[in-house]
């Protein structure tokens, strides 16, 4: 009854061609984001650290890996390592050049992240399907590896950790030790609208028809005149770049300091293909569902079960987490293989035809 | 998109072997033009290109006893490796899932023959030897078919015909599950595995030879003899069996399989178990060789390059994979890993396994993919 597009004409081929073409969805944008910018300061500080930042700076990766095997239909199995080269990258940066604002450098490390994801998207000229997947092993254990055992990276701390400096932005500290959360929770929703921003217009436009028409059959795809070696590799730089991003914003923003190698682990690289499917591949709503899913589930499970009155330990409730987010994949992905931005598309077809459902 | 086999008439040389000859003429070629280097004087000592190309075959070349040892241990390696591929092959094969879950179904089933035989012995007073330790081994195997079954019932049947990449999810959602089910029952603890008392030999022997020693847990020579039995006898049950021919079937064609009356459903109850039994067998080497635990998930992800080397489809595959993998990786850690600071074993078998890629993109045994629009 609200949500209907009757009466809403379209006069112009921009309106034809916009992103919300129906006036309640652009509402319900703006209302999501305004929530967004209020909620830091009604959140605890709690749900802040540990739902809303993780999701926040998740969001950005999953969004990327989206683009690679949800658009472009490229399976990679290295976004943890591309995270951690921007991390790396982005402490290295501001290390070295200390008095240039961090924001351009937590976006710089990008650049560097999307370097690295060329170089290891090369195989994928080559190799296809779970060929490809096994392939981009290679740069996530290469790049944990370098993590390690490059000491130039960590500038030699003996630890081998890295520690976030502090770095202000108009005089308020925004990242390390002093720096406000709700501060951090800004900064960090800034990049992901704007992130968010530039990979809808990119797979809207040519390239991401381009990378839509190579996952569905790329030898058509080349046939139509599309150069796979630019698409494919522009699809892992980009890719690489979002996850670049993500990875800076994860360890200045979020972690405030990275233990060499651990952070960026083979674990966290499945949790976010998980996030891409179980969201919905090739859909960028899905990507946002995904990693809440991925971030919120075991904090819920965590917290949420002796809440409730169900009594379990810290060492069993670990266990338990585990088989229940097993199980839950498993239920998920047989309810609904096409994933929660299915779920979403079904709801909102039912709401524009209800309450007369024929 | 139709992906079929090759049907063109046979080449003098199978693709496989042609691929390795071409492979072998580069080496050769390399080796030739790094002694001409060397010999010539262009790559004095100490040189980073001494050390990398020369150096290192000057070792084993002056050491034969250690490069001896560490080729038996690639080789002892690699057995291992293609035991869990093989595992992967067989479940791809009969039903097109990647399981993931695989070395994951490793440490379950070793969990399970260790934990039973310790409740057995500890709480449940029975004498600790070796009948107890059968009574645990069918208890495992038991419990490998009843995952077996539930896999085929809970998750294989409502996926069927999914997309290959959520059928890879729900096995890593598989794994999760294993992972919290199996520390959740046995604790989360590294245990022991029963060596001596599933009649594994222990001990090593020392060989003199070749001006050195050399080290061979008797161990090992028992993993390298069982494993080379079972894959003997799978080939048998392929080859010979009703089943195993119903297996062939179903991995040819699903749809033609059941054209003929083929179960789809039971033969991949059998292929899981098969599977799980062979993960039983391979836990059991793994962990006599170090403890049972979780942390051994890490040796799945090495199957993985194994697997691509060798083809998803091939069973000799795995196991000529398994061994380039075992053996390579030895070898580099052993003579070019301090170049880079150690610890190169963890990436070293992926960069393999893509060196072979590149020149065959469907492994060295797969079969062959040709797209057709």
């Amino acid at each position: 009854m609200f949500y209907r597009e009757t009466g809403q004409f379209k006069t112009n081929y921009a309106d034809d061609m916009a992103i919300f073409p129906i006036r309640q969805d652009r509402i319900g944008i703006a209302i999501i984001i305004a929530i967004a910018l209020i909620l830091p300061f009604v959140a605890s500080d709690f749900v802040l650290k540990t739902i809303l930042l993780p999701f926040l700076a998740l969001s950005v990766a999953v969004i990327g890996l989206n683009i690679l095997t949800g658009y472009t239909g490229l399976i990679s199995l290295g976004s943890a390592g591309f995270m951690g080269v921007g991390a790396y990258a982005c402490y290295k940066l501001t290390t070295l050049f200390p008095e240039v604002n961090i924001i351009i450098w937590i976006f710089a490390s990008g650049f560097f992240a999307a370097a690295v994801g060329v170089f290891f998207g090369l195989p994928s000229l080559r190799i296809k399907g779970l060929y490809l997947a096994v392939a981009t092993l290679a740069a996530q254990f290469f790049l944990q590896w370098a993590f390690v055992r490059i000491p130039w990276l960590f500038n030699y701390n003996p630890s081998g950790a890295i520690e976030v400096p502090l770095r202000t932005l108009f005089g308020v500290p925004i990242t390390g030790p002093t720096a406000e959360l709700e501060v951090k929770y800004l900064i960090c929703l800034g990049f992901v609208i704007g992130m968010t921003w530039l990979a809808s217009n990119l797979v809207h436009g040519r390239i991401g028809r381009s990378w839509m028409a190579v996952r569905d059959m790329d030898i058509a795809a080349e046939l139509m005149g599309i150069k796979l070696l630019n698409a494919k590799l522009l699809a892992f730089a980009v890719s690489s770049f979002f996850c670049g991003v993500s990875g800076a914003l994860f360890v200045f923003l979020y972690l405030g300091g990275a233990e060499a190698g651990t952070e960026f682990a083979i674990r966290l690289s499945f949790l976010i293909l998980f996030a891409v499917i179980i969201g919905g591949t090739g859909s960028m709503i899905g990507s946002f569902f995904g990693t809440a899913f991925i971030v919120a589930l075991p904090t819920i499970l965590k917290f949420g079960a002796p809440a409730i009155g169900i009594a379990i330990t810290g060492a069993t409730a670990e266990k338990i987490v585990l088989m229940i987010i097993g199980a839950l994949t498993i239920y998920l992905l047989i309810v609904e293989p096409h994933g929660l931005a299915r779920l979403w598309q079904i709801m909102k077809q039912k709401l524009r035809v209800w309450p007369f459902p024929y | 998109m139709s992906a079929v086999t090759s049907s063109a008439p046979k080449p003098l040389l199978s693709p496989a072997l042609m691929a390795t000859l071409k492979v072998l003429g580069i080496f050769g070629a390399i080796a030739i033009a790094i002694v001409v280097l060397v010999q010539s004087g262009a790559m004095p000592k100490g040189s980073i290109g001494h050390k990398v190309l020369a150096a290192p075959f000057i070792d084993m070349w002056d050491l034969p006893d250690l490069l001896v040892q560490t080729l038996w241990e690639g080789l002892v390696a690699g057995v291992l490796y293609a035991l869990i591929a093989l595992g992967f092959v067989l479940i791809f094969k009969a039903s097109g899932v990647f399981n993931f879950a695989q070395g994951i179904m490793v440490v379950f089933s070793a969990l399970t023959l260790v934990g039973s035989y310790e409740i057995m012995t500890q709480r449940m007073g029975l004498p600790p030897g070796t009948v107890v330790a059968i009574l645990a081994l069918i208890i495992a195997i038991a419990t490998m078919f009843v995952l077996a079954w539930l896999v085929e019932r809970i998750v294989l049947r409502p996926l069927v015909n999914q997309n290959e990449i959520i059928m890879l999810m729900a096995t890593v959602g598989l794994t999760y599950f294993l992972i919290g089910f199996g520390e959740y029952i046995f604790g989360g603890n590294p245990k022991v595995m029963i060596t001596a008392q599933l009649g594994l030999p222990v001990g090593q022997t020392q060989f003199n030879i070749l001006g050195g020693r050399v080290n061979i847990q008797h161990l090992d020579v028992a993993a390298a003899v069982i494993a080379s039995v079972m894959i003997a006898g799978l080939a048998f049950f392929f080859q010979y069996t009703r089943i195993g021919r119903a297996l062939r079937a179903v991995a040819d064609s699903h749809k033609a399989a059941l054209s003929v009356g083929i179960s789809l459903n039971q033969i991949w109850v059998i292929v899981w178990f098969t599977a799980g039994v062979v993960a039983l067998v391979t836990g059991i080497m793994w962990g006599a060789r170090s403890d049972v635990s979780f942390a051994l998930e890490i040796i799945a992800l090495k199957a993985l390059p194994v697997l691509i080397l060798g083809g998803f489809t091939s069973v000799p595959g795995a196991i000529v994979g398994g061994l380039i993998i075992g053996i390579g990786e030895k070898m580099g850690e052993g003579y070019w890993g301090p170049l880079f600071g150690g610890g190169i074993e963890t990436w070293l078998a992926y960069v393999i396994a893509l060196g072979f890629l590149l020149f065959r993109p469907q492994g060295l045994f797969g079969e062959k993919i040709i797209e057709r629009i």
